[in-house]
């Protein structure tokens, strides 16, 4: 009589979940090993060079001035505050290239897919030249090619709105608020929360009574109406700073240096034409029976554009969207090349050539860009999460 | 009906209609798409007028008022671009400060180059000798191209690479980045769909750090940082380190491009190729992974393409690549005012090779993509 035959177990070396254990424990074992010997290298190193460890560096005083900076900066300030201008600095330029970019590259995505031949030519053009060149090369063709080639303060081209561009950057005009001002602001954040009221009361009415109120006028009647009223009955409490010649140079106003030209400049250019091929794929990825059945249901053209194919087209934009934003976030470190301070330039360059403490410095950046990183995405993905597709 | 009733019942024909708009022939075309309707009539006389106030100063800077022979800044006379600059400079936008004698060298890396992609292009090649030119051109040629560029082997003078430069460097950077790149990209894509969770997150950990910052801050690092983790008396090349830096960052980039090709098998293939007996290497090389790269082949070429393009920023670190001649190259007072003329060069050199390896792309997106596009 034969016994029947146990069920085999496999070898040790044969069994999945034992290989699983062995292999991730030498993965570990290496990667610990790894960093330990860096850990290592790096302290030996960093002793025979003399150089000092920890952030107590934040807190000397930095000595060396910067070109730019959002808060006011001297050189008796510390390293910790260098670190504070660079971000703003990064920020600002960042921010001001999202924006732009995004107006441009809608512009650009709508336009390639325009019944016009010449629009659409154009735009295919201005996207195949700009995003086949890198972006480093745009900003020096601005910078060194352009706008350092311009004529001194005394030979400033005049803009008009009494706006001067010469090599040492583009002056512009700035309101100052004088006292009385924040009864403006105050006005205008009420209306504006108001309006929003408004505009979800008469949605909720149409959607339970289907009885229709002219929300959007209104609103935009209030938003701007209100305001300026005050603004007229407080005696236009704003006095607007011009920039004038005196001497060899401009006084008053705010001056754009070159470098944030250049910079913004570019990485608008660059990045409007990677957004406009983004919004282009998004329009042409909603299928035109969509288009039909809202022609068929009577919608016009406008209607149809902004309530049937713009909210799909926005699923799909948005994704793309969010990682092109972050390029452009970080190519702004480029302005290390033709230094504009950023965080970069300010902070990995001339904060940690002082001070040689390279570990941490490379650290605290390299922490900022992905927290920038995470902030954007984690805003975008929101935004993605309340137009995505409800599946129900 | 009644009314209908109480009419004549005498036929009278409607009068004809006029004919309708020319459709076809240059006046049908230009009515189509130029002149449909008002607004649309305003934008292209708008766009015109601007085609018109920008195109032709260009080509009379660039090409009608141009000079193009000479060999001094004599030979410019400042109407238009000053081409002669390019010209009297194009060895040094190419080779940097390679040695004149030793140009061979490059040259000859140059033509295996071409003579190992060129046929990639063009079906009519047989798809073995294809193949076989491909697998040539990520194994053994990089090997060759070292030992013929930094030569020191086979009585070959030694070229130190702060000599490299230009053109050269810049094919340098980006096609070791890109022969680097894909593989690793792919190991730590596979790594990041493991079952395993220790390797998951440490491919995951290493994926999303370079991902979230700038490749500058990574060149940076690998400029300052990496001679402090390395024991006394190891040093690496300049090069090497960009090399290092450059090819880690994007290996993450294209990890995400790979891993959104292994997301786009069905499972079926996974559980068909295990129902087959297939262990998890053959199953992934055999089965999964190709098909996984053939899907993704558009993303994988706009990353190299993504790759060639930010080689420039080695400049940063002091590496010469062809922004970077050009940039040492423009200040040189013996020559007036020819920056734009340089800057030209540079992107027109980028524009060709991205340009092409885009079209490459969308061609083959074209071939693979059949059948469900409107």
């Amino acid at each position: 009589m034969a016994e029947p035959a146990a069920p085999r177990t496999p070898a040790p070396w044969n069994n999945p979940r034992i290989r699983a254990l062995v292999f991730q424990g030498l993965a570990l074992v290496l990667v610990l090993w790894f960093f330990w010997t860096i850990f290592q290298n790096t302290l030996t190193n960093m002793e025979s060079r003399g150089i000092t460890t920890g952030f107590g560096f934040l807190d000397n005083t930095a000595g060396f001035g910067i070109l730019f900076s959002l808060i006011p900066y001297d050189e008796a300030d510390t390293y910790g505050r260098t670190f504070i201008v660079g971000i703003l600095n990064t920020l600002l330029v960042s921010g001001l290239g999202i924006v732009f970019a995004t107006v441009i590259g809608f512009v650009l995505g709508v336009a390639r897919l325009s019944n016009n031949w010449l629009i659409a030519k154009i735009a295919l053009v201005y996207i195949e030249i700009t995003r086949n060149i890198p972006p480093l090369l745009m900003i020096f063709f601005w910078y060194f090619a352009v706008l350092r080639t311009l004529p001194s303060p005394r030979g400033s081209l005049e803009f008009p709105g009494a706006m001067f561009l010469n090599n040492r950057g583009l002056y512009i005009p700035w309101p100052h608020p004088e006292p009385g001002f924040w009864v403006v602001g105050v006005t205008l954040i009420a209306v504006l929360v108001g309006a929003a009221l408004l505009l979800r009361w008469s949605k909720k009415r149409q959607d339970e009574t289907g009885v229709r109120f002219p929300a959007w006028p209104v609103s935009v009647l209030l938003v701007i109406g209100l305001p300026t009223l005050v603004f007229l009955l407080m005696g236009s409490p704003v006095t607007l700073d011009r920039p004038e010649l005196k001497g060899f140079n401009f006084r008053g106003g705010v001056q754009l240096i070159p470098e944030l030209i250049s910079l913004w400049l570019a990485l608008t250019i660059y990045t409007a034409a990677f957004i406009g091929e983004i919004v282009r794929s998004g329009i042409e990825s909603v299928s035109h029976g969509q288009t039909e059945a809202s022609q068929a249901l009577g919608l016009s053209r406008g209607k149809t554009l902004r309530l049937i194919i713009i909210p799909q087209a926005m699923r799909v934009i948005i994704p793309p969207l969010t990682s092109e934003y972050l390029n452009l976030t970080k190519n702004s470190s480029l302005a290390t090349a033709i230094g504009y301070p950023d965080l970069v330039a300010v902070f990995m360059g001339t904060t940690l050539n002082q001070t040689g403490q390279a570990v941490e410095i490379v650290a605290m950046t390299m922490a900022v860009y992905l927290s920038i990183s995470l902030i954007i995405s984690l805003l975008m993905n929101l935004y993605n999460r309340a137009v995505a597709l409800k599946e129900r | 009906m009644s009314s209908r009733d109480s009419e004549s019942q005498v036929f009278t024909p409607r009068p004809a209609l006029p004919p309708p708009p020319r459709t076809v022939g240059l006046a049908g075309w230009a009515r189509q798409n130029l002149f449909s309707s008002i607004p649309n009539t305003l934008l292209t006389l708008l766009s015109a007028y601007l085609v018109w106030v920008l195109v032709p100063p260009v080509i009379d800077w660039a090409i009608l008022s141009a000079n193009f022979f000479g060999d001094s800044n004599d030979a410019c006379t400042g109407e238009g671009a000053c081409w002669v600059f390019i010209g009297q400079r194009l060895n040094f936008f190419i080779y940097g400060f390679y040695p004149d004698p030793e140009r061979w060298r490059v040259n000859t890396v140059f033509i295996l180059l071409a003579l190992a992609l060129v046929p990639q292009f063009f079906p009519m090649v047989p798809a073995k000798v294809r193949t076989w030119l491909g697998v040539f051109a990520l194994t053994l040629y990089p090997v060759l191209a070292a030992v013929l560029l930094m030569g020191g082997l086979f009585g070959l003078p030694f070229i130190e690479t702060s000599k490299w430069g230009g053109l050269m460097l810049t094919l340098v950077l980006s096609y070791v980045g890109i022969v680097v790149s894909l593989p690793v990209g792919t190991l730590l894509a596979l790594g990041r769909r493991s079952g395993m969770p220790i390797i998951r997150t440490i491919c995951v950990l290493f994926i999303e750090l370079w991902r979230g910052v700038p490749l500058i801050s990574v060149l940076f690092m690998a400029s300052v940082m990496l001679p402090l983790f390395l024991p006394d008396g190891v040093n690496f090349d300049k090069l090497l380190r960009a090399l290092i830096g450059i090819s880690m960052f994007w290996s993450a980039y294209m990890a995400e491009v790979v891993r959104g090709g292994l997301q786009g098998i069905p499972k079926g293939q996974y559980e068909a190729a295990a129902a087959l007996g297939l262990g998890y290497w053959k199953a992934t090389l055999l089965v999964t992974l190709p098909q996984a790269l053939k899907l993704v082949i558009p993303g994988i070429v706009n990353t190299f393409i993504a790759l060639f393009k930010d080689t420039t920023l080695v400049l940063i670190i002091g590496l010469f690549d062809i922004l970077g001649a050009v940039q040492s190259a423009i200040v040189d007072p013996a020559w007036g005012h020819v920056a734009i003329e340089g800057y030209v060069f540079a992107a027109l050199c980028f524009w060709v090779f991205c340009f092409g390896m885009s079209q490459y792309s969308q061609g083959l997106e074209r071939k693979l993509h059949t059948g469900h596009k409107r």
